[in-house]
């Protein structure tokens, strides 16, 4: 009897996966899109609609190749496990010509893998983690972001002009804080090799016990302080670290702090005078980043944020990827995506062909206090080619044959 | 000096949010014995309840008054819980009840997203209580002052509550013997119920209390369950004044390791956990466990029997109708139903453990992600061969279980299931934290099988081999004389030892068994999906496993395996939809309440009625 029940029960479950979902019309080109959309809402949501904007406007205008774009989103609840799961039926059964998604490294290094494995084109868009296109990098797996190594130096520069001697850094004790602060170490000590590091703090993600490690930055009277912590635990540590003056005249540099689903929840208590790369939509005059701006307010009703713009730049790679190659086998878009330049709304990227890591860039600026709300002043926008280290290094870094 | 009275002040602070909510885990466990995975829930919602009032409420007193009133509301909030979720099923068998919590959590995930919507909300601050003041120089935070004022008062009450009221005293007897008290004429729906409702408004208090030093965001349930979990354990489970003592015993170590082993802060409060429970098994202030031995509620269970030749036709028909799958499955059925057959031998394993030895781990992804790791970590750092790596997982995890299992099998009940548990955490912050061994978080890639096993056919064949294979080996020691002696251990210890069974060992044995299957698990695990990150050893895979035993039913043979193939499924079907976690959550709760004996043990039982009927 139970043996029964058991195999009915999983014969059910394999009948039912294995009735198509409702046969999609053919004369679509399918992306398989998989992203965390329940377990980090705030930052998949924005994405999303970077994305729909992005391919209204291309379906509007003819499609690519003569037919119109469709995305296939799911969601793998933030599990690796899953989401190969996923990737799998939609190569072997959606038929997506291509797979793109996840917010997480680790989901991203995990379908790379995958990709690689299996020889479908994977396009991380999000994930920031340095391994994706060097140390794990793979003949399959492109990313557009700027990587955290980028986005690092970029802050060691500004850190370097600063004239401060002493620093402390604190980021979430995971790969991505660990990568963060190495890059940025690696990178200070090439421009200012005096520079000396005086405490590093490394909380758990997002159970930052704020008090005490403002405290414990305060014993160690850095010059300048070097924080990569975000979301909750970055409201944490802001607010005790203005309550107990940790801030007052030192430089203070914040990676990804500036982003508008960083920045905004602070509210009026933004700090101000932080050095940090994020995204100044408010403040963008003109040019095709004021276009997306524009389109994207009429068409959401809502403000850009920077996963909406990454969102909205994968359509577009994808898009153009699929035109250079002139087809949807899996090896023209590969080699499509190699060196493969286009126009976007942060300015003209190129996919490397060296690394298949994008050279798209930042922005940088300085934190101020606007009308109640953290804005970033003094901005500028820095092209990512300038900051990815020599060929040689990166030739080093990534597997022999890929 | 001022500086370490700093720290100190600073970790009695964090104590008090800390302290609330674990009093109110420790209270309802108490009392109604239910281990409640949805505590984070409370906490999260009182804060974002919090938050909605602060904002209409003005001033001082509309801040306070928003604190508890959001208590208040979240007591309500489980009041309501308690009668339409959790009342129904007091009588199937112990810690099921935890299966109907978890589908609260989902449940209240996706409310509270719909709610107040995805972006995390900034605290407001509490009137007159910004900025510090300077004690020895160092600032300590206003608001941290109020808080190390506030919880011992709260403390006090509870105190005076449990201890000098006649509520009190009803608690205190149904803590001891509920069995009892309810013989004594004292209403224990009643009693439960509203024990639920104040350990989940202490929950939803300590929720909006820590307002002021954070916020409210959709991530705050499971990040403080873990810590909650630890507190309870420490101080021991049902105790008040040790709930207290650990929260303030874990929040000034950690304070104190974040300034002198900044590196420390995943491991270190489950390496005092772990110290604690080996020289205190019972917790700080606990008291071993009197009732609640498996199986004491609900009608006596008819022992298990090996299958009878009708039904072992049927399953030789549908192992031949599993092993045809790919001659008219598509590929996808395949990985699909590879993956689904990977987690039934998880499942069984832990099933083994919990069904025949009665023995509840609380961290059982060790060996399921410990396999996975043994055979990534040799693929990736010996460069062995996928077939070795794949052989030696299962005995690196067995070999986990055994250490791991030796010191734990000291321990019974809900103690053993926390210890497994805290080792569980350990072995994933180390993990975790030893990056250059283990890739850390961004874990080991590249760990795919050999040439001859690549298609997903083969594998499916392969993989099918091996779940089977196990399964039908566990089902045959659950016969065997080892089984009967596990059983006899399970049902009656005292006996069993009269009669010259070793029940320490057989426990220890059936511990290491259940690791070496979880382990072989993992192993097909990692080379099905190509790689391994460290949330295969993390709390919540652990809970898949523990959830889908209880919902298959625990007191049969085949309940791992079908809760398995059903949670699956469902989870595949329902994770296309927008608000799935809701859809689950209720549906887990459907089936909590339909099927209170499992989905194994209540089929059964209507078939055993069925035919009752009919002769």
């Amino acid at each position: 009897m139970k043996r029964q029940t058991f195999l009915k029960g999983a014969i059910a479950a394999m009948a039912l996966a294995a009735v198509p979902l409702a046969a999609a019309a053919q004369d679509t080109i399918k992306i398989g899109e998989i992203n965390h959309y329940k377990r980090l809402a705030a930052f998949a949501g924005p994405y999303k609609q970077g994305i729909e904007l992005a391919l209204e406007e291309i379906n509007g205008g003819g499609g690519v190749l003569g037919k119109p774009m469709e995305f296939i989103f799911r969601d793998d609840q933030g599990e690796p496990g899953e989401a190969i799961k996923i990737a799998e039926e939609l190569v072997t059964r959606e038929g997506v010509v291509m797979v793109t998604g996840t917010i997480l490294s680790h989901v991203g290094l995990a379908i790379s893998s995958h990709a690689a494995e299996k020889g479908y084109v994977y396009l991380a868009a999000e994930p920031l983690a340095d391994a994706i296109t060097w140390a794990s990098g793979n003949k399959y797996t492109f990313r557009l972001r700027a990587s955290t190594f980028m986005q690092a130096a970029m802050l060691a520069e500004q850190a370097a002009a600063s004239g401060a001697k002493t620093y402390a850094t604190i980021a979430p004790n995971y790969a991505y804080g660990k990568d963060a602060v190495a890059a940025f170490k690696e990178n200070l000590l090439a421009l200012q090799p005096d520079a000396e590091f005086v405490a590093e703090q490394w909380p758990a993600l997002f159970k930052i016990d704020a008090g005490a490690e403002v405290q414990a930055i305060e014993r160690a009277k850095p010059d300048a302080i070097y924080n990569v912590t975000f979301g909750p635990d970055l409201a944490k540590f802001v607010r005790e670290g203005t309550d107990r003056g940790l801030f007052d005249g030192r430089t203070v540099l914040g990676l990804l702090s500036g982003e508008p689903e960083y920045l905004d929840p602070l509210g009026d208590e933004a700090p101000e005078g932080w050095i940090v790369t994020g995204y100044p939509w408010y403040d963008i005059q003109d040019g095709p980043g004021k276009t997306f701006v524009d389109a994207y307010q009429a068409r959401w009703d809502d403000y850009p944020r920077i996963g909406s713009l990454v969102g909205y730049m994968t359509v577009q790679s994808i898009a153009a990827a699929l035109e250079k190659a002139g087809s949807t086998e899996t090896e023209a878009i590969r080699d499509a995506f190699e060196d493969l330049s286009l126009d976007t709304p942060m300015g003209p990227i190129t996919f490397r062909a060296l690394d298949h890591q994008a050279t798209a860039g930042a922005y940088v600026g300085t934190t101020a206090l606007q009308d109640g709300k953290g804005v970033m002043v003094d901005w500028e926008y820095k092209a990512g080619a300038d900051y990815i280290p020599d060929d040689e290094y990166v030739k080093n870094l990534r597997p022999e044959g890929q | 000096m001022g500086f370490y009275l700093a720290q100190v002040l600073t970790g009695l602070a964090n104590a008090g949010a800390l302290f609330m909510v674990a009093s109110g885990l420790s209270l309802i466990f108490g009392v109604t014995r239910i281990v409640n995975f949805a505590h984070g829930s409370f906490y999260m919602i009182g804060a974002y309840i919090g938050y909605t009032l602060m904002q209409v409420l003005p001033g001082a007193v509309g801040f306070w008054g928003a604190i508890i009133l959001a208590g208040v509301a979240v007591g309500l909030v489980g009041l309501v819980v308690e009668m339409l979720v959790l009342r129904p099923v007091y009588k199937a068998p112990e810690l099921f009840q935890l299966v109907a919590t978890f589908g609260v959590i989902l449940v209240i995930q996706d409310l509270a997203l719909l709610i107040w919507g995805p972006e995390d909300l900034l605290g407001p601050r509490a009137p007159g209580l910004r900025g510090v003041v300077r004690i020895m120089g160092e600032p300590i935070p206003k608001y941290d002052i109020a808080l190390l004022v506030i919880t011992p008062f709260v403390a006090l009450g509870l105190w005076y509550l449990i201890a000098r009221t006649r509520v009190g005293v009803l608690v205190r007897a149904a803590t001891q013997d509920r069995e009892m008290v309810g013989a004594l004429g004292v209403n224990q729906a009643w009693l439960f119920s509203g024990v639920f409702a104040l350990g989940t408004a202490l929950a939803g208090l300590g929720g909006a209390l820590q307002l002021p030093k954070g916020g409210a965001d959709l991530l705050m349930d499971f990040n403080i369950l873990t810590s909650v979990f630890v507190v309870v354990v420490i101080g021991g489970m049902g105790s008040l004044p040790g709930a207290y003592l650990a929260a303030v015993i874990i929040s000034v170590v950690n304070v104190f390791g974040v300034t002198f082993l900044p590196q420390s802060t995943l491991v270190l409060i489950f390496v005092v956990m772990v110290l604690v429970l080996m020289i205190r098994p019972f917790g700080l202030f606990g008291r071993e466990e009197v009732a609640g031995e498996h199986g004491q509620v609900g009608e006596p269970e008819t022992p298990i029997h090996p299958a009878g030749p009708r039904v072992r036709l049927l399953v030789a028909v549908g192992l031949v109708i599993l092993a045809m799958l790919p001659l008219y499955g598509s590929s996808f059925s395949l990985v699909l139903a590879t993956d689904i057959l990977i987690f039934c031998l998880f499942a069984a394993s832990l099933h083994f453990l919990l069904g025949i030895g009665g023995l509840v781990s609380f961290g059982h992804a060790a060996y399921f992600g410990g396999g996975a790791y043994v055979a990534a970590l040799l693929v990736t750092h010996a460069n062995s061969p996928m077939e070795l790596a794949f052989l030696l997982a299962p005995f690196g995890a067995g070999l986990a279980a055994l250490i791991i299992g030796w010191i734990c099998i000291r321990l019974t009940g809900v103690y053993f299931a926390m210890l497994t548990l805290a080792f569980a955490q350990l072995l994933w912050s180390l993990v975790f934290q030893w990056g250059e061994v283990t890739g850390g978080d961004d874990g080991l890639v590249n760990i795919w099988p050999s040439e001859w096993l690549k298609a997903s056919t083969t594998f499916y064949i392969f993989t099918l081999i091996f779940t089977v294979g196990g399964i039908l080996l566990m089902r045959h020691v659950a016969h065997s004389p080892f089984g009967y002696a596990l059983r006899a251990a399970r049902d009656s210890e005292r006996r069993a030892e009269a009669t010259g069974i070793n029940t320490k060992r057989v426990r220890w044995m059936a511990f290491t068994l259940a690791g070496v299957m979880a382990g072989l698990a993992g192993g097909l695990f990692v080379f099905s999906k190509g790689s391994v990150f460290p949330n295969e050893l993390e709390i919540a895979r652990s809970f898949d496993a523990l959830i889908v035993v209880f919902l298959g039913g625990v007191k049969t043979l085949a309940g791992g395996v079908v809760g398995g193939a059903f949670f699956k499924g469902v989870e595949e079907i329902l994770t296309r939809f927008e608000y799935w976690r809701l859809a689950l959550g209720l549906l887990i709760i459907f089936v909590v309440i339909v099927a209170p004996q499992g989905i194994v043990g209540t089929l059964r039982n209507m078939f055993r009625r069925h035919v009752k009927d009919e002769t």
